[in-house]
């Protein structure tokens, strides 16, 4: 592990453990509030009363609290209309970012300087909530999962991000391909594609995981309470559920017992974390400075 | 080149990007212009076509509104609170990681820091009660050693310390890959030769190390400037219930309240007019400073 160059003074026993300590609290400040809610989720309740709420050294496991959720409930309906509107949201976002970054990345091309310039001026203005909501509900979407999808689907951003990579591709490529005589869907499906998989992947998690955590649009546009997305129900039944009411007596009601349905609440905050934990470190190697940086500096 | 032949060149391109192309003008050029609705008395039943005209209306009743202007300093200060105490903290871990030599080490730490990032607003919300609520672990652990615990969660004094705290645990890992990309495009030569003329670790971070970072923390400061009206929004959604909209109204969330439960959309909209202009000048402003310093800004590029 000695990467040290030569010329760097040896680090005093002092500051290496300062920096050891500091850097051990930071991680645990990340990771253990998230152990707490896995593993009390996953213990039965006579562990939760045990431990008088949150359960932080394993006792008694069960998976009593995830028969509980994926039992056919409120939550499964919930978990699906997430999953749903996640799968059909990222394709359609993704799809129509690679083709827009992709149909804007050549410099010379016919109206590229206007359309470009449509798709910048939204960074510089957001056309408020109210226009936007009544948009949607012009359109009749209110109530349709398509109210969660569409209003967002496309993140100039995301976009901006895309098309700086494609025009990274050296234009030789392109051009010889365009000389055998190839139309522009193919050279992206064959050439630009199968050479940006990495750029694809991150710009596919940033919309996955914006359509997971959506919360806002899912308020606004979603009266009907039987098609509520997962983080509606974790608002409803885990944080308002729980001690956020302002006149709440909640120290008395704690000292007592808490609802023994603490585990199913925590195994709620699981199931919405879980797709996160599972994705991310498939793309967190690409996560290099070629990637990010490139789309922050535009 | 003649149009018809760039055409006959280029359509597959303008194909490719007019669905795209199409929904940004359905869901951001026509609801821009559904602004207008903030100089009408707009009722859904007339519509904009027969909405009667009102001027100025609905702004001089948003400039006498007490609770605009409330929700406009708690924004103002929020911004200004995180400036200083969020703010900093990106650099210092971005410093932090960068001096850790062992390549694996510094992965696996990024990689926790990152991960917050990709986690909503309701499940850290919900993350943070559960550890610092009136129920939560920290009031468990000190009422089993018989102290009286306190309810940070719904302490209007302490709400803005919560939220920067919250923000901090959330996003400070991730604002730290610009920084960290910064570090790595300085000339390493540069500490070896300050290190062989006898400079100090300090020394060499003073002189070097925050010199190299400057173009960058003067580019996030300024976007800072211009982004300055928006706090986020759903933090402050979710936990206004909890504190009262005394400490948790901010602009975003005052324009929801005061217009989607009462109806008063005309009066909603020229508040989130009010809120769009004055962000739209600071970003103006924010990129004629950022031009003087001599760095790119967001526009005048491509």
């Amino acid at each position: 592990m000695n990467n040290r160059p030569t010329w760097q003074e040896r680090p005093t026993l002092f500051g290496l453990t300062l920096k050891g300590f500091t850097l051990t609290v930071i991680v645990l400040v990340m990771i253990y509030p998230i152990y707490v809610v896995i593993l009390t989720s996953l213990s039965t309740a006579s562990a939760v009363t045990a431990a008088g709420g949150l359960v932080t050294l394993p006792t008694d496991l069960s998976l009593d609290a995830y028969r509980e959720l994926f039992g056919g409930g409120v939550v499964t309906r919930a978990v699906l209309v997430s999953t749903g509107v996640t799968l059909v949201g990222t394709t359609v976002s993704l799809g129509l970012t690679i083709l827009a970054a992709y149909g804007l990345s050549r410099t010379n091309s016919l109206f590229h300087r206007p359309l470009l310039f449509l798709f910048l001026l939204t960074f510089l203005f957001t056309p408020g909530m109210i226009p936007t909501y009544l948009m949607v509900r012009e359109l009749g979407l209110i109530d349709s999962y398509w109210s969660l999808i569409l209003p967002s689907a496309i993140s100039a951003f995301n976009l901006v991000v895309m098309r700086a990579f494609f025009m990274n591709i050296p234009g030789e490529v392109i051009d010889s391909a365009r000389i055998d005589g190839a139309g522009d869907f193919r050279i992206l499906g064959r050439i630009v594609l199968p050479m940006s998989k990495g750029v694809t992947a991150v710009i596919g998690l940033f919309y996955a995981v914006g359509y997971w955590n959506a919360f806002f649009n899912a308020v606004l546009y979603i009266n009907d309470n039987s098609k509520w997305p997962l983080q509606l129900i974790l608002r409803q039944y885990v944080q308002q559920g729980m001690d956020l009411v302002p006149n709440t007596r909640t120290y008395d009601s704690a000292a007592g017992a808490l609802p023994p349905n603490l585990a199913i609440k925590m195994a709620i905050i699981v199931v919405a974390l879980i797709p996160v934990l599972i994705i991310y470190p498939f793309v967190q190697k690409h996560f290099t400075k070629g990637v990010i940086i490139g789309a922050v500096k535009g | 080149m003649p149009f018809l032949a760039r055409l006959r060149r280029d359509w597959q391109l303008l194909v490719m990007t007019l669905p795209a192309l199409g929904l940004v003008l359905v869901f951001h050029y026509v609801p821009t212009l559904g602004n207008v609705i903030a100089f009408q008395d707009y009722t859904p039943y007339d519509g904009i076509s027969s909405s009667p005209w009102v001027g100025l209306y609905n702004f001089q009743w948003l400039l006498s509104d007490p609770e605009f202007w409330q929700a406009i300093r708690n924004t103002v200060t929020i911004t200004t609170f995180q400036l200083i105490f969020y703010f900093p903290i990106p650099i210092a871990l971005a410093i932090l990681l960068d001096s850790v030599l062992s390549r694996k080490l510094r992965l696996f730490i990024q990689g926790i820091v990152y991960m917050p990032h990709f986690f909503s607003w309701v499940l850290v919300v919900s993350l943070f009660q559960q550890i610092l609520g009136g129920a939560g672990l920290l009031a468990q652990t000190l009422r089993q050693h018989g102290h009286e615990p306190w309810d940070i969660m719904t302490n209007p004094d302490a709400f803005i310390v919560l939220v920067t705290a919250e923000s901090v645990w959330k996003d400070a890992g991730w604002g730290t890959i610009i920084f960290l990309a910064a570090l790595s495009a300085i000339n390493q030569n540069l500490y070896e030769a300050a290190a062989v003329d006898g400079a100090s670790r300090w020394r060499r971070m003073w002189h070097i190390t925050l010199p190299g970072l400057r173009p960058v923390i003067l580019l996030l400061l300024i976007l800072r400037l211009g982004d300055a009206l928006n706090v986020g929004f759903e933090q402050f959604f979710l936990q206004r219930d909890a504190v009262g909209s005394h400490a948790a109204e901010v602009l975003d969330t005052f324009v929801y309240w005061r217009t989607l439960m009462t109806g008063a959309w005309s009066y909603g909209a020229a508040a989130g007019l009010f809120k769009g202009v004055v962000g739209l000048i600071l970003i103006v402003i924010a990129n004629k400073v950022a031009h003087r310093f001599g760095e790119q800004g967001i526009y005048k590029r491509s």
